[in-house]
């Protein structure tokens, strides 16, 4: 089909599905138009740690097959990026590290055996910042990506690969990853759709661990109906994750309709406060403004007062159990290793000093401190402590409210190279996004606007597994709105 | 709080982490700021409170214990940096 490279960087999945369907375009060709978009726009944004064209040409091949046996599924012949923190049968998986630089999985996540049952094409795996660690995409070891609204700023992290590969037409839809807003915040860089379930919705088995009480998996997508059509592929119980939660899940597609009407909606002002730029407060005031006309009641001034401690609470739990889950990288069963060592304990520490980047070390380090014997209970113990009193915050807001809305980031996305000596700085662009990971809520963030063409981004909080009410305020919004149609210069 | 050199050195011992020079002075200084911020959680009134260690209530998740089938030596030693006939090649623990 003609014009298919012209369309191809526009497509949602639910438009290129009716395409595929009405067999006005087939995957193969799809999939050659964005491999074509791929290598036009790499150069410059440089989203993808591994291109897979063989193996997506191949899979659209197949999905062609089943889609003239009358077989498809809404996922069927759609191209996507995979970030490389999830486990891929055969096909490197770096997490963006030296460490992990030649790992090939010997299996597959679950989310990805999921999608392949379901016919989707994989065009490659997206860079991120290192082990998931960083809100910037500067930390991964392998190279940064740049924002495709503008090159000279970052695309957010840690899923910036993801989101920058979305939002610059080089895949219909991408899976990220979040521990502390690592979907969102890169969502709402990028302007794109960017949700993550309730902790225990989607399967974590073959995701590389950062933090386990903290990670979950996620779609980036160009709209709702996108994020609505990947979390019914990937949401469920799964025995090898044994904190998926044995829930039921709907079809996340029939919660969306545009009627907001009895839906309470509250903001918090702490997230309003403190080094907040003017125009992002401005384009979410006006977002909430237009929930408001769409039927929702809206409550201002609400008060989570525990949110000041949320920064310090995640940055002690999240480094202590990637202290510990990164202890696996030994130099002996896969990885990076150190070979010209004279003793055991050396070649262990000169292998973990070589394959880990700084803020991975730094995090260790934390995380060890925070653990050893005689901080355990005045770091450890207290976050946790602080923990149980946020979620408890959350639990009693949402006894009045149906969800909460904040912007998903104090600032539009920050230039190359200004925050990466200053590591405080760094974790402040997530201040936003890491209460809901400390409480495991569900939270979508959808584009809300523009600050001298920057994007800015809505953050959507729900009760715990409570997505269909999140995806269905998400849904009247972008019905109500163009931002999320509108794509970068490139 | 303010780490010392002595600081960084054990926190890296326990945690098998080589540290260059470089890296051990600004480690000290960053992680002492860092950790300097934490310090706003202490005033906190947390008497009573249970600790969180996840965000929701699942306990106890068992599975019957079946045979299945596991991945084959040769794929599991794939990626092995050393190996050496259906092991892994680890250096001498006690010499």
């Amino acid at each position: 089909m003609k014009g298919v490279s012209l369309i191809s960087n526009q497509l949602t999945i639910h438009q290129a599905h009716q395409l595929l369907k009405a067999k006005q375009l087939s995957s193969v060709e799809l999939t050659k138009a964005m491999l074509e978009r791929i290598h036009q726009v790499e150069p410059k944004v440089h989203a993808l740690v591994t291109i897979t064209d063989e193996l997506a040409l191949k899979q659209a091949e197949q999905a062609d097959e089943l889609i003239a046996s009358g077989d498809a599924n809404p996922l069927t012949g759609i191209p996507m990026v995979i970030k490389d923190v999830i486990c891929t049968k055969g096909v490197r998986t770096t997490c963006s590290s030296k460490m992990l630089e030649n790992f090939v999985p010997p299996y597959d996540a679950t989310v990805v055996e999921k999608l392949n049952n379901r016919g989707v094409v994989v065009m490659g795996k997206a860079n991120m910042d290192e082990f998931a660690m960083g809100s910037s995409t500067e930390n991964s070891a392998l190279f940064t990506t740049h924002n495709p609204w503008d090159l000279s700023r970052v695309p957010g992290g840690s899923s910036g690969g993801s989101a920058a590969a979305v939002a610059a037409g080089e895949a219909i839809y991408a899976l990220g990853s979040d521990t502390g807003g690592s979907i969102r915040q890169p969502a709402g860089f990028c302007s794109v759709t960017g949700l993550k379930p309730t902790y225990g919705r989607v399967s974590r088995y073959g995701l590389v661990a950062f933090a386990s009480s903290l990670d979950q998996i996620g779609p980036l997508t160009q709209d709702v109906t996108d994020s609505a059509l990947v979390l019914n592929a990937i949401a469920g119980y799964d025995s090898r994750d044994s904190t998926s939660v044995p829930y039921p899940t709907p079809d996340y597609t029939q919660c969306l309709t545009t009627d907001l009407n009895g839906l309470r909606l509250g903001v918090p002002k702490e997230y309003f406060v403190e080094g907040i730029q003017v125009e992002v407060k401005t384009a979410i005031q006006a977002a909430i403004n237009k929930l408001e006309e769409l039927g929702a009641r809206v409550e201002w001034e609400v008060s989570l007062p525990h949110t000041p401690y949320a920064l310090a609470v995640y940055y002690i739990i999240a480094p202590s159990e990637a202290s510990a889950n990164l202890a696996r990288y030994d130099g002996v069963k896969y990885g990076f290793s150190y070979q010209e060592a004279d003793s055991m304990w050396e070649a262990l520490e000169k292998t973990r000093q070589h394959g880990f980047g700084a803020e991975v070390k730094r995090r260790i380090m934390l995380g060890t401190y925070a653990l050893s014997a005689g901080y355990y209970d005045a770091y450890y113990l207290k976050a946790q402590k602080v923990r149980t009193l946020i979620r408890q915050e959350f639990d009693q807001a949402f006894e009045k409210f149906d969800a909460l809305i904040t912007p998903t980031s104090p600032t539009v996305p920050f230039k190359i190279g200004e925050k990466v000596d200053d590591p405080l700085q760094m974790y402040l662009s997530d201040v936003c996004t890491l209460p809901i990971n400390i409480a495991g809520l569900p939270a979508i963030s959808i584009p809300a606007g523009f600050a001298a063409g920057l994007p800015i981004g809505m953050q959507i909080i729900g009760k715990p597994f409570a997505e269909e009410t999140i995806l269905k305020i998400a849904y009247a919004y972008q019905q109500a709105t163009e931002w999320h149609k509108q794509r970068p210069p490139i | 709080m303010k780490l010392t050199r002595e600081d960084v050195l054990h926190i890296a011992r326990l945690a098998r982490l080589g540290l260059t020079e470089t890296e051990v002075e600004r480690f000290r200084e960053q992680l002492s700021n860092i950790l300097e911020n934490f310090e706003i959680l202490q005033p906190v009134d947390t008497a009573n409170i249970p600790p969180t260690a996840q965000s929701i209530t699942l306990q106890n998740i068992v599975r019957d214990d079946e045979v299945a089938v596991s991945l084959p030596q040769d794929q599991i030693l794939a990626n092995a940096p050393q190996k050496d006939g259906n092991y892994f090649r680890v250096r001498a623990v006690l010499e």
